[in-house]
This record gives C-alpha cells, sequence and structure tokens, in this order.
C-alpha cells in the first residue's frame, strides 16, 4: 500500500493538527478541570455547560461559530490578527483550534474525574509536612492525577484525528492547509474513482485510532492501580 | 516546651469550647470518640479554622483569632501522624519519608535519616510502595516521615485506633522510644486508656468538646471525669510504683506502689524502675471480711472513698488502699448484700493476671 504525495500531506497535517489541538488546549483544560471539580462559585454549572457544548451541538453549529468570533472579520479574530498576527481562518491553526475545541469537554471530562479521585486528605497531610500550596498541586496533586491527564490527552487527540464538520466549517478544505485525514478522505468520496485513496486513508485513520485507544486503555489501568490508597 | 490552646468553634450542633495549656513532653488528649478530640487536634495542626481561638507554642503565637494572626499549616512546622497513615501512593517509603525534608530547609544529615530509620524499624522497608505495607509498618513509616520534617510539636491523632492488638503491640514500644529519645513535643489524641497511661504525662480530658479535667496522668486518670470519658469496658485506675523484686521461678513480678504490693506477670525493667499499672475496674473483686483459699494474689485492704451511680445496672467504687486509689466495679445488687457506703473497710482483690502493665 504506497501513498501519493497528496494523501502523505493529509496525514502529516492531521497529524501536526491533532498535536497542536491536544498540547494547546491542556493547560486550559487543566486549569478548567480543577475550576470545576474543586472550585465553589455562582455560575459554575454554567461553565460547566460552556465546556460540554461542543459535546452536545452539531459540529456544523460549532464551526460555524467559530467562523464568526475567529474569522477575519470575527470580533476575536480580528482582534488576534491585528494585534499578534496569528490569523485562523482558512489556514491549518485554524483546524487546530476546531479540533482544540472539539476535543476539549473530553480533556475536561477526563481530567475532571481524577481530581475528583483524589484523596484531599494526602494534600492535607503534605501541607503539614511544609508543602505549601503550589507545591501541594506539583508533587502530590499531580502526579495522582497523571494518568487521567494522559488519558484526557489520548482522547483529544484521537477527537482530533476524526474531526470533520467543525473543521470543513471553519477552515474549509484546502489540500496542504486544511485538508486534514477526514476532509481527504469526505474529498475522496466525491469523485469518480477515489474509492481506493479513500481507502487507503480510512485504514490508516483507523489504525492511529486504534492506537491511540489502546494507549488510553493502558494509562486507565496503571491509574486504577496508582489509586490504591495507601 | 509550653502549649496554650484556647477554641471555640461550631460544627453543626456541635460545639468546641476548650482551653488548656500543657508543658508535659507528651500531653494526651483523652475522651470518647464524637468527643472532638480529633477537630482539636486538627484546629492546632491549622487543618480547621475555629470560629475563635489562639494557639501558642513556646511564646510564639501561632494563631490568634481576635490579632488576626493565622499561620498557614505547612508554615507551622506541626508534624500529624493521622488515623489511617496517609502516605502518598505514587512515592516509594523513602520517598515519603524524604518528603518533608525538601520544606524543612535545613538539610538533615544522612545519619539523622538512618538514626530515625533504625528507631523505628523500617530500614527494610525503603524500597517498598506504601500500598504493599501492613497497617503497623505504615503506620511506623508515617511517624517516621512526620519526624523528617523536623517539626517543632508532633500532632498524633489515634495513631493505633486502627490497627488491631498485636500491630497495637508491635507499635506502643517504637512511640515510647520516641518519647524517650526524641525531644519533640508530642501532643498524642486516644480513647484508649492504656495507650496514654503508657506515654503521656499530662492527660486533657474532652467532653462535648469540653475539658472536663487536665494534670498529671495517674492524678487525672483515676478521677472520676476521667474515667466517665473512658471506654466502658476500660474504665480503670492508674497506679504509680517501682519494680521492687523479680520471682524468676513464678514468672512474676513484685511492684511496689504507695503501702502495697502488688504481683504482676513479669516486667522486664530493673528494681528500682518506676512503671505505671493499669487496674481496669471490671477486674476488681470486693470482699467485706479477707479472703482465704483463694486464687487471686493481690489483696489490698482498703476503705470505700465514693460510689458512682447505677450504670447498666452496675456501681464504680473508688477505694483507697495504701495511698492508691482503685476503682472496682460490681453489680447494684452486690453494693446492697455488702452494704457499701464510703467510710467502709473493705478488702479489693485483684488477679495477676488481669494487671495490664504500661511500662
Amino acid at each position: 500500500m504506497t501513498l501519493s504525495d497528496a494523501e502523505w500531506t493529509a496525514v502529516q497535517l492531521s497529524l501536526r493538527v491533532a498535536t497542536v489541538a491536544m498540547l494547546c488546549s491542556l493547560p486550559p483544560a487543566l486549569l478548567t478541570a480543577m475550576v470545576l471539580a474543586r472550585g465553589r462559585f455562582w455560575g459554575k454549572s454554567v461553565l460547566n455547560g460552556i465546556v460540554h457544548m461542543p459535546l452536545v451541538l452539531p459540529p456544523v453549529v460549532t464551526g460555524f461559530v467559530l467562523l464568526l468570533l475567529f474569522g477575519r472579520r470575527g470580533p476575536i479574530g480580528a482582534f488576534l490578527a491585528d494585534n499578534f498576527g496569528i490569523v485562523f481562518s482558512f489556514r491549518w491553526t485554524g483546524a487546530a483550534l476546531a479540533c482544540a475545541v472539539m476535543g476539549f469537554p473530553l480533556m475536561v471530562r477526563s481530567i475532571r474525574l481524577s481530581i475528583e479521585a483524589v484523596d484531599r486528605k494526602l494534600e492535607d497531610a503534605a501541607a503539614t509536612l511544609g508543602a505549601g500550596p503550589a507545591w501541594v498541586f506539583v508533587t502530590v496533586t499531580l502526579p495522582l492525577i497523571l494518568p487521567g491527564i494522559i488519558a484526557g490527552m489520548i482522547l483529544s487527540f484521537a477527537k482530533a484525528m476524526g474531526e470533520f464538520g467543525a473543521t470543513i466549517t471553519f477552515v474549509s478544505n484546502i489540500p496542504g492547509e486544511t485538508q486534514t485525514l477526514s476532509v481527504a478522505i469526505y474529498a475522496f468520496t466525491q469523485v469518480p474513482g477515489g474509492d481506493a485513496g479513500a481507502m487507503r486513508l480510512a485504514i490508516i485513520s483507523v489504525i492511529i485510532s486504534m492506537a491511540a485507544l489502546m494507549l488510553s486503555e493502558i494509562f486507565a489501568a496503571v491509574a486504577a492501580k496508582r489509586s490504591v490508597a495507601a | 516546651m509550653s502549649l496554650e490552646v484556647e477554641a471555640r468553634h461550631r460544627i453543626g450542633a456541635f460545639t468546641i469550647d476548650a482551653a488548656f495549656t500543657s508543658d508535659g513532653n507528651v500531653t494526651a488528649l483523652f475522651g470518647r470518640s464524637g468527643s472532638g478530640k480529633t477537630s482539636l487536634i486538627n484546629i492546632i495542626a491549622g487543618l480547621l479554622r475555629p470560629d475563635v481561638g489562639r494557639i501558642v507554642l513556646d511564646g510564639d503565637v501561632i494563631a490568634h483569632s481576635r490579632k488576626r494572626i493565622f499561620t498557614p499549616i505547612h508554615q507551622r512546622r506541626f508534624g500529624y501522624v493521622f488515623q489511617e497513615a496517609r502516605l502518598f501512593p505514587h512515592l516509594s517509603v523513602r520517598g515519603n519519608l524524604v518528603y518533608g525534608r525538601w520544606f524543612s530547609g535545613a538539610q538533615k544529615s544522612s545519619s539523622e535519616f538512618g538514626r530515625i530509620v533504625e528507631m523505628l524499624g523500617i530500614g527494610h522497608l525503603l524500597d517498598r510502595r506504601p500500598s504493599t505495607l501492613s497497617g503497623g509498618e505504615r503506620q511506623r513509616v508515617a511517624v517516621g516521615r512526620a519526624l523528617l520534617a523536623s517539626p517543632r510539636l508532633l500532632l498524633m491523632d489515634e495513631p493505633l485506633a486502627a490497627l488491631d492488638e498485636a500491630r497495637k503491640a508491635e507499635i506502643l514500644p517504637y512511640l515510647a522510644r520516641l518519647r524517650d529519645e526524641t525531644r519533640i513535643p508530642i501532643v498524642y489524641v486516644s480513647h484508649s486508656v492504656a495507650e496514654v497511661a503508657q506515654l503521656a504525662e499530662r492527660v486533657i480530658v474532652i467532653e462535648n468538646g469540653r475539658v472536663q479535667a487536665s494534670g498529671d496522668a495517674a492524678v487525672i486518670l483515676s478521677q472520676p471525669a476521667a474515667v466517665h470519658a473512658m471506654d466502658w469496658r476500660e474504665a480503670g485506675a492508674l497506679l504509680e510504683g517501682v519494680v521492687e523484686s523479680h520471682d524468676s521461678a513464678h514468672n512474676l513480678t513484685v511492684v511496689r506502689a504507695g503501702e502495697c504490693l502488688v504481683r504482676v506477670p513479669q516486667l522486664f525493667a530493673p528494681p528500682g524502675h518506676s512503671v505505671r499499672l493499669h487496674i481496669a475496674a471490671r477486674d476488681v473483686m470486693l470482699a467485706t471480711a479477707r479472703p482465704e483459699g483463694i486464687s487471686a494474689l493481690n489483696v489490698f485492704e482498703g476503705t470505700v472513698i465514693d460510689l458512682s451511680p447505677a450504670e447498666k445496672g452496675s456501681i464504680d467504687v473508688r477505694l483507697r488502699c495504701g495511698g492508691n486509689v482503685i476503682l472496682a466495679r460490681i453489680t447494684a445488687l452486690s453494693r446492697e448484700a455488702l452494704q457499701l457506703a464510703p467510710g467502709k473497710s473493705i478488702h479489693a482483690i485483684v488477679k495477676t493476671v488481669a494487671l495490664d502493665h504500661a511500662a
């Protein structure tokens, strides 16, 4: 099975988009999960609803909202382009943004569950041993939730590899720039004689998804083993 | 060391309103479960912020609600050994032990580490994971972890409560060594008379969130307030004595307590060594005449001090025997049969094997 240059480009672009989406959504996802798991404030359920929005909305709607907000003339898009030179519309960065937004609720859920499973008494114990709040987080909380973080990252990565609706709505289908794996498969199915190409890419996407899923299972097992309280 | 604690705090319908000072090396907060001991020790640790409170250690104001002083937990340097060991599951035993060292500032010499590991007998566990340890081993590691953070004060909240009798017996000697070998003052929460009798110098009796009595262990533990706070089955008296002689042929030791000579199962302490004996009230029988032909070895002459009101059909009788106060638990029927009243002279009979000795 050999891939054409165009197909290779789509695979490489997908991997890059998914990796960037996963890494960039990690810090805000960790913060959001921490706030949702530990915070007590008015409007928490509203925040929870907003975070989960991309999970329940049709992806096309998410893509459309991104277009309105982050497009060249959108309020956020125009601000970022004018002040920082960051452009999302019709760029691979826009595909990464769409994938990050779609994978965000999955990552937050996974991390939030692992934070809620942490025995807070261990954090108290660390404090009595002289660790301030930041150190408690780094030396106790973070290691204990690490399997949850990794599982969340893998879920977000897998989601990004398969993202289609929001991506094509937001950044369209530009080969080499925004044509990710899923979009390329869709494009192949739209032209006569494209079945073979679609099949090759489909097999690759199955392999990548399975690998991600198995990795996430392994980390879930590690997490279960670690959380055996002492 | 001098510790002053004053705290008022509401938790739902329960109110803690306690104040005490202690200058003892080991201070026990003693009371039944639910009496507010743990809340009080959490207030000392800083885990619980009281509505109103003041904590002063050796003249250092740690917390003072009126002056808005509240030293955060991690800056207090109060070691805390919890009821459950709370070891970090993601670290090895060694990692747990050195955890506090990162934050204590002072670089501990490796000899200090070795000395504490040796004292607690945990040298062979260093590379294990906490989840593979037995309950007693975990608790010893937890004690070591707290000590290696070089605390100014060591708080222990029923460190033996989650363990079975055999494990308790395994750890108690380590705690006694800890008291004798380190100069770190200890606040020890417990509802067990045996533990308090063995370890504490000062006892604060807590009931319903209030201090009922406080003072020297031997004095306090024989007072009605303390007896009331004891577990009903465990209630008894504490005798201070000195080892007089050993009868190795019969595996017995004679202890002089006041004017009484008490025969106890053999102790491994040299003559002249001071010991504490705990005599549970349920192990003491009373007779109006000196009994003869009886297997119990300890028969003491004494007089009745007072009688408690009947509880569950039984009565605690306090006796004065040769300078000691002994407690006997008898049925209400026996009191009537023997016509017991304060001032009556009486014989107290204690089976030798019933004596709990506390070193």
